[in-house]
């Protein structure tokens, strides 16, 4: 059975971290499953865990008037869910429910916050690829808000 | 040079072909499939990536890629997507109609270079259509490469387009199909984000990996850069590139892009070729 510190390394996010700071966040880390349906995070509940997906796929969404829950995006192996972990007031922004049977790597965020804050070379690791997480979302919500595949004819 | 030159058919190069409207198929509200046929001379066959002109007698002409092959009899079938004049009105000609059809013309997407390698086909909503002919020819000689990937992006699972085949297609053991969609109603169970998105997730060897990318221009140039971060050799990455060509044999310019003519030299060009010039801001 692999460790904790294995999987992290695993994961596409954090594959290029030094052995010894995968340690240093595998005392934050847990596996969890969740099967199709079951609510993951909720919009406005506190971020205390993000999860970093190993298998399945999971729905990120938001809940609009009249309209119930407008899905967003669909995250799956490789992705994260959940990246208003580190900034205050430490609240979800969008709600995430399993799609499919989903594993993954369960972080405490206030676990990996103190250990960042402690420890400069790890935050500087963590919230590099956070940032590189996010700008690629952004990007990906760009290209989504370009509509490039209608048709624009005049 | 098109096939149909002067000295093999005594037809000049600008001349259409008669061809007859044998079916029709109604992909999207706007977007429709026809199976034409010669109705006495043949044009050459085409391979997959190169386009035709179509004529829409007494409205005008324009360039149309191949989406499939009939049969073996000459029949060739054009994806339309109604955008303006010409192409309403083909997309509104009925079974039985004479369009005229030029070509083939130009580069295709010349598969027998990605033999031994993972074949990455990515699609993003028409672009289908121009790839269509790649995943056939590849499925036909499947033994010619690695992993087969097909990746297709649309706007929401209603602008999917041959959803029968990816169906198919996606039933197989030896191929990987991943669709995803802009946008999707609650009760969609597939993927939603851009096309991009799954590329990270891709079964392939990125370093001996040959992509061939269909889509909005903008589509692909996003894929391609994600493409070759991953480590595909940017001269293994092959996009379609869509210009204003009119004359299709690069005589009159209305498709130059940068040193390049898209409807010779092209459509299908190398990122390499491609990388600067896509970011050249047009007037």
């Amino acid at each position: 059975m692999k460790s904790i510190r294995d999987l992290l390394g695993e994961h596409l996010l954090f594959r290029d971290f030094h052995p010894d700071l995968l340690e240093l966040m595998a005392g934050c880390g847990h596996n969890v499953h969740f099967e199709a349906g079951e609510q993951i995070l909720t919009e406005g509940a506190p971020a205390s865990e993000f999860y970093l997906i190993r298998s399945g796929k999971a729905s990120v969404g938001v809940t609009v008037p009249n309209r119930g829950t407008v899905l967003i995006e669909t995250l799956g192996p490789d992705e994260v869910i959940g990246v208003s972990w580190p900034f205050p007031p430490y609240r979800w922004e969008f709600s995430s429910t399993a799609i499919d049977p989903t594993s993954a790597i369960a972080m405490d965020a206030e676990c990996l916050r103190s250990k960042c804050d402690q420890e400069p070379v790890l935050g500087y690791q963590v919230f590099k690829s956070f940032a590189r997480l996010m700008r690629d979302r952004l990007q990906a919500t760009r290209l989504q808000l370009l509509d490039l595949y209608g048709n624009h004819a005049g | 040079m098109p096939a149909d030159s002067d000295e093999s058919t005594g037809r000049g190069p600008m001349t259409p072909v008669l061809y007859r409207v044998e079916a029709r198929h109604q992909e999207l509200a706007d977007t429709v499939t026809i199976r034409i046929a010669p109705v006495t001379e043949r044009l050459t066959d085409p391979e997959p990536g190169q386009f035709e002109m179509l004529l829409a007698f007494g409205v005008g002409e324009i360039p149309i890629s191949i989406s499939g092959l009939g049969d073996g009899g000459g029949e060739l079938e054009h994806t339309i997507r109604s955008v303006g004049a010409v192409t309403k009105a083909l997309c509104t000609s009925a079974v039985g109609d004479l369009i005229g059809v030029r070509g083939p013309y130009g580069v295709g997407w010349d598969l027998d270079r990605a033999t031994g390698h993972d074949l990455l086909i990515v699609a993003g909503g028409l672009g289908l259509a121009p790839l269509r002919p790649a995943m056939l020819e590849a499925l036909a000689n499947r033994h010619r490469f690695g992993r087969l990937v097909l990746l297709v992006g649309a706007r929401d699972p209603g602008s999917l387009m041959f959803v029968e085949e990816l169906e198919r297609w996606r039933g197989r053991f030896d191929i990987d199909v991943a669709v995803t969609v802009d946008a999707a109603p609650p009760s969609w169970r597939g993927d939603v984000g851009v096309v991009t998105k799954l590329l990270s997730r891709a079964p392939v060897n990125f370093g001996n990996t040959t992509a061939v990318v269909c889509g909005p221009e903008v589509m692909m140039r996003f894929v391609a850069a994600g493409l070759a971060d991953r480590g595909v050799p940017p001269g293994q990455i092959r996009l379609s590139m869509e210009r204003n060509m009119r004359c299709a044999i690069g005589h009159c310019g209305h498709c130059q892009l940068g040193p390049e003519f898209v409807c010779k030299d092209g459509p299908v060009f190398p990122w390499d070729r491609m990388e600067k010039l896509m970011l050249v801001r047009e007037r």
